[in-house]
């Protein structure tokens, strides 16, 4: 029982992070139909922002902040001066642009950072709290609750502004979009700068957790992508369930059956899923007309 | 036509090489052409992504690697094994997830290429684990193949060879079936194509392709790690088919030709390596979206005109 509860909430508290990685990449899949592979960047560069601006003397909050706006600034040029003079390019050459710009962040990184592994004390120290015999460290429940709060806050913004409700008619067809006035333009601007925010937050929270360095990008937007894909792109509750999912997959393997096969039976379980339910776990299957 | 060009560049290129140092660039130029054709005719051609290509390549690799070491087969014997076993591998899996369409199928190729390389990593007894194997040398009718110079030639009869396979399969009825798929799979199926069948040919072709190129890889190295069969070669893999244009058979050469040489020239500029490349890829994307040859192809038909 210890053990249950001890894997459920390190499980949960990677794929929180999983989940706010996945969404990111549902927000602009869902504006632009562009897969974006430098989300994974964004969590880098909140966590190493955050680092190196709090080593400079910056108080830990203020550097947080900084953060966020520098990684969000940074999705807002990826789309204006990458994303947006390829327009009309196809998919294939979109996600490429994507992948360059992700080396190209992470090269960046590692002039600007450098190539260790850092670390950020969490915020309500790293004393574990004892649960049913589980302990439990409290930067987790921080995670959670974390994730559950922007998972709402976007949910209440998309469901009750004006804005939100513009990103959902973009989402729905782009052409209708532009043909009421929606700036659509403006609106992938948007998706690019808020997936970049929350990229940073999942980025800064999860650090104290399991260190940063200049190449955790990588695996992140894999696991994100994977997430997505295995919730049904498209769906944000798919995102955010697909990445629970994966991270709790994980923590079971890791802990019943070997820490070394953990990433192997996610994908497995991943492969199966999509060969018995080709299009995710809630997303809607596409009608091809011809 | 296009055969014969490359065949003459292939002869002629060595007597513009200053030192060894470039027939050591030409050969691995040849040997992530021949699996990038192999790819591009699953991507260009018949429109399907994979993101986990490098799994091929991996099986080949570690096959010629752990054959010879493991079980004292000649290395030539496991580079024919470690193609069938891919074969077979993209035989078993493929029917199943070639049924996944765009971004699904290319998590679930993705996961794939993970899988093996994930194997790769764990199972050291047999190969080494993360800090890799070293691969006894080709022998070839007694001959110890050594030397830059004698691979280039056996890497470059061997990327002709493919070539001349790659464009005759696209002139032949599981070619134009293959690119009706790619037009509208509905549309071929309507046809009378059987679609699921051409897609599982033309997916383990492909990856007989980079299985081949693997066991090249790891014969010319003397040495393979896991990597080999990584996320990161998968997308590169992908980055030369899209960045030398896909569907064009040229267009693999010059994809793997750009890919190699750039991070070996870059090195000049140490740290800023990664950045560059990043950025170098971005604007070839940005400005030439359909890759090399198609565009620089584009721009001739349009001045003629």
């Amino acid at each position: 029982m210890a053990e249950l509860l001890q894997f459920i909430s390190s499980g949960l508290t990677v794929g929180a992070i999983y989940a706010l990685v996945a969404l990111g990449f549902t927000l602009i899949y869902k504006s632009s139909d562009i897969i974006n592979f430098a989300q994974g960047e964004f969590v880098m560069l909140g966590g190493m922002t955050t680092v190196f601006v709090a080593l400079a003397g910056v108080p830990l909050p203020l550097a947080a902040l900084i953060a966020i706006i520098v990684t969000t600034a940074i999705g807002f040029a990826l789309h204006r001066l990458a994303i947006e003079p390829a327009r009309g390019a196809s998919p294939v050459a979109l996600i490429m642009i994507t992948i360059g710009a992700s080396i190209f962040l992470r090269g960046v990184a590692q002039i600007v950072f450098d190539r260790r592994f850092h670390s950020l004390p969490p915020l309500f120290g790293a004393d574990p709290i004892q649960f049913g015999g589980a302990a439990i460290l409290p930067q987790s429940l921080v995670v959670l609750a974390s994730a559950t709060a922007i998972v709402t806050l976007l949910w209440l913004f998309i469901d009750r502004t004006l804005l939100g409700k513009a990103v959902l008619a973009t989402a729905a067809n782009r052409l209708a979009a532009r043909l009421i006035g929606i700036d659509t333009r403006r609106i992938v601007d948007f998706s690019f700068a808020v997936s970049a925010a929350i990229g940073a937050i999942a980025g800064i929270l999860i650090t104290p957790i399991a260190l940063t360095s200049y190449d955790v990008g990588t695996l992140l937007a894999l696991k994100g992508f994977a997430a997505a894909m295995l919730g049904g792109i498209g769906s944000a509750l798919g995102a955010v369930i697909g990445g629970l999912l994966i991270g709790m997959i994980e923590a079971f393997a890791a802990g019943y059956f070997s820490s070394n096969y953990k990433d192997a039976v996610a994908f497995l379980i991943i492969l199966v899923v999509l060969v018995s339910i080709p299009q995710g776990l809630f997303g809607r299957a596409k009608v091809e007309r011809v | 036509m296009p055969a014969i060009v490359v065949a003459v560049i292939v002869i002629t290129l060595p007597l513009f090489f200053p030192s060894a140092y470039y027939y050591r660039i030409g050969v691995l130029v040849f040997i992530f052409a021949l699996a990038v054709v192999g790819l591009n005719l699953l991507m260009g051609f018949a429109g399907q992504v994979s993101l986990g290509h490098a799994g091929f390549l991996g099986i080949g690799a570690y096959s010629v690697a752990i054959g010879p070491i493991h079980f004292g087969a000649p290395s030539w014997l496991c580079l024919f094994a470690g193609a069938i076993l891919s074969g077979a591998v993209a035989f078993l899996v493929g029917r199943p997830i070639l049924r996944l369409k765009g971004h699904y199928l290319a998590v679930a190729t993705l996961g794939l290429g993970l899988l093996v390389a994930i194997v790769l990593t764990n199972e050291a007894g047999w190969t080494g684990g993360p800090d890799g194997m070293s691969v006894s040398r080709l022998v070839l009718f007694g001959w110890n193949v050594r030397g830059a110079d004698a691979w280039y030639w056996i890497a470059g009869t061997t990327f002709v060879g493919g070539f001349v396979l790659a464009l005759n399969l696209m002139d032949s009825s599981t070619g134009r079936a293959l690119q009706a798929i790619h037009d509208s799979e509905i549309g071929a199926l309507v046809l009378g194509i059987d679609v699921a069948r051409k897609k599982l040919t033309i997916f383990i072709i492909s990856a007989m392709y980079a299985s081949v190129a693997g066991s090249y890889l790891a014969l010319f190295n003397g040495y393979i790690t896991p990597d080999a069969a990584g996320f990161l070669r998968s997308i590169e893999l992908v980055a030369m088919v899209v960045l030398g244009g896909m569907g064009s058979v040229v267009g693999s050469l010059v994809g793997a030709m750009v890919l190699v040489v750039l991070p070996q020239v870059l090195t000049i500029f140490h740290e800023y390596e990664q950045a560059l490349l990043g950025l170098i890829v971005m604007v070839f994307m940005i400005f030439l979206r359909r890759g090399i040859v198609p565009s620089i192809v584009a721009a001739f038909a349009g001045r003629r005109k």
